[in-house]
C-alpha cells in the first residue's frame, strides 16, 4: 500500500512543464501538497470530468505532457471517458488513478473498486497504450518515468492507503486558477 | 434550385463555415441524425479534433481542457443530452470558460416520439437555468447570422451560448420507409 502524499510527491518531482488536473477532493490537496504551481488546474466540483479536461488539454497541447491525478469515485463517475480517450489515443496523456478504495470526501463508503472493479483492465480494454497497477513505492521510479515520458495513452491505478491526510487547500476561485494556468501556459508557447 | 431552398439544405454548411471563421479546433458529439452533415464536415477537416463522446457530459470537460490549452471548442448535442450536462456546466460558470454548444431539437414540432417530449419541453428553460444565453433558430435563413453572432459571444466575451435548433429547421424524422 502506499502513502498518498509520499506517492503524490514522488510522482511531480522535477515536473518542469508537466500540466496537472486533479479531480475533486483529495487528489486537489494532495497536488496542492506538493506545492502550489500554475499549471495546475484544481477540481473542486464537475465530478467525472477530470479525464476529459485532460483530453482537451493533451489535444490542445501535444507538443507538452498532461496528467491528471484523481480519485477512483472520480475516475469511475467518467468511466466513458476512457473509451472516448482510448478513440483519441492523445500519446502526451497520463492519467493516474489514486485508489483507496472509498469515497473518502463522504464517509468513506466503500467504491466500486474495493469490489475487485479494476480500471486498468477497463483502460487496456479501452486501448490505453500503457495501463497498470502500483502499491510499493519501490516501484516508484520506472512508473515516475512513464508517466513523463511514456506513450500515451496510459493509466496507472495507484493502491493507496485509505489513511486520512491533513487538507491542503488551494485556491476555490475557478477564474483565478484559470487565468493563471492560461498565462503560464502563454509563456511556455511564447 | 433558388436561394432558400439551397439555404434550407445546407444550413450545417453555414454553421462548419463559423467555426472556420472564428477558429473552432475541437468538436465533440454524441452522433445525431440532425448534425450528421456537420458532423461529418468536422471529421474531414484536418484542423479539427473531432471527439465523439460516449455521454454528453464528457464534452463539457473537453470544453474546459481545449480552452485551458488555448483551443476554442464547440459541443454538439440533441435536446436530451442537454439534461446529461447540468452539473457540469458548473465548470463552465465557476470558470467562466467560453462554451458554444449548438442544440438540434426533439420532442417539439411534429415530434413521433412521446418519450423525447418531457426534454424536449424543458431544454431551453434548463439552459437559463445553467447560466447559458439561448438563441433558437427556426429558419434557414437565419442560421448563419444567429450562429455567428453566438460564436462572437462565447468566444469573444467567455460566456456560455447555445444555439437551439428548432425541429422545424432540422425536419421531422421519418418513421417509416
Amino acid at each position: 500500500m502506499l502513502d498518498r502524499r509520499e506517492f503524490v510527491q514522488k510522482l511531480l518531482i522535477d515536473r518542469e512543464n508537466l500540466l496537472v488536473v486533479s479531480g475533486l477532493g483529495s487528489p486537489t490537496y494532495d497536488v496542492a501538497a506538493c506545492g502550489d504551481h500554475p499549471l495546475n488546474f484544481y477540481l473542486w466540483g464537475a465530478m467525472g470530468s477530470a479525464a476529459m479536461i485532460g483530453l482537451g488539454l493533451a489535444l490542445a497541447q501535444p507538443a507538452l505532457r498532461v496528467l491528471v491525478l484523481t480519485g477512483d469515485g472520480e475516475a469511475l463517475m467518467g468511466l466513458g471517458s476512457l473509451a472516448t480517450i482510448g478513440v483519441k489515443q492523445p500519446t502526451n496523456l497520463a492519467i493516474v488513478v489514486l485508489d483507496n478504495q472509498h469515497y473518502g470526501e463522504t464517509g468513506m463508503q466503500p467504491s466500486h473498486t474495493r469490489a475487485g472493479i479494476d480500471l486498468v483492465a477497463v483502460a487496456k480494454a479501452c486501448k490505453f497504450v500503457d495501463a497498470l497497477h502500483v502499491s510499493e513505492i519501490g516501484a516508484m521510479s520506472p512508473i515516475r518515468d512513464l508517466v513523463h515520458n511514456g506513450r500515451g495513452p496510459i493509466l496507472v491505478q495507484a493502491q493507496i492507503s485509505n489513511d486520512v491526510a491533513p487538507r491542503v487547500l488551494p485556491s476555490r476561485d475557478g477564474h483565478a486558477i484559470k487565468l493563471r494556468f492560461m498565462e503560464a501556459l502563454g509563456r511556455l508557447s511564447g | 434550385m433558388d436561394d432558400r431552398t439551397k439555404t434550407a439544405l445546407h444550413w450545417p454548411d453555414l454553421i462548419y463555415a463559423q467555426f472556420r471563421r472564428v477558429g473552432v479546433r475541437q468538436v465533440g458529439y454524441v452522433p445525431d441524425a440532425g448534425h450528421s452533415r456537420l458532423i461529418e464536415l468536422c471529421v474531414k477537416d484536418p484542423n479539427i479534433h473531432d471527439v465523439v463522446l460516449t455521454t454528453e457530459e464528457e464534452g463539457v470537460g473537453l470544453v474546459a481542457g481545449a480552452a485551458l490549452g488555448g483551443e476554442r471548442a464547440a459541443l454538439l448535442m440533441q435536446s436530451s443530452g442537454v439534461g446529461n450536462c447540468i452539473n457540469m456546466f458548473s465548470l463552465m460558470r465557476n470558470c467562466g470558460f467560453p462554451c458554444l454548444v449548438l442544440i438540434t431539437m426533439r420532442g417539439e414540432f411534429a415530434e413521433f416520439n412521446p418519450w423525447q417530449v418531457p426534454m424536449g419541453a424543458i431544454t431551453e428553460a434548463t439552459l437559463k437555468l445553467c447560466g447559458f444565453l439561448t438563441y433558437r433558430v427556426d429558419e434557414p435563413d437565419n442560421v448563419d447570422d444567429i450562429v455567428g453572432g453566438g460564436c462572437d459571444m462565447a468566444f469573444g466575451g467567455d460566456l456560455q451560448v447555445a444555439i437551439v435548433l428548432s425541429q422545424r429547421l432540422i425536419g421531422r424524422k421519418e418513421w417509416t420507409k
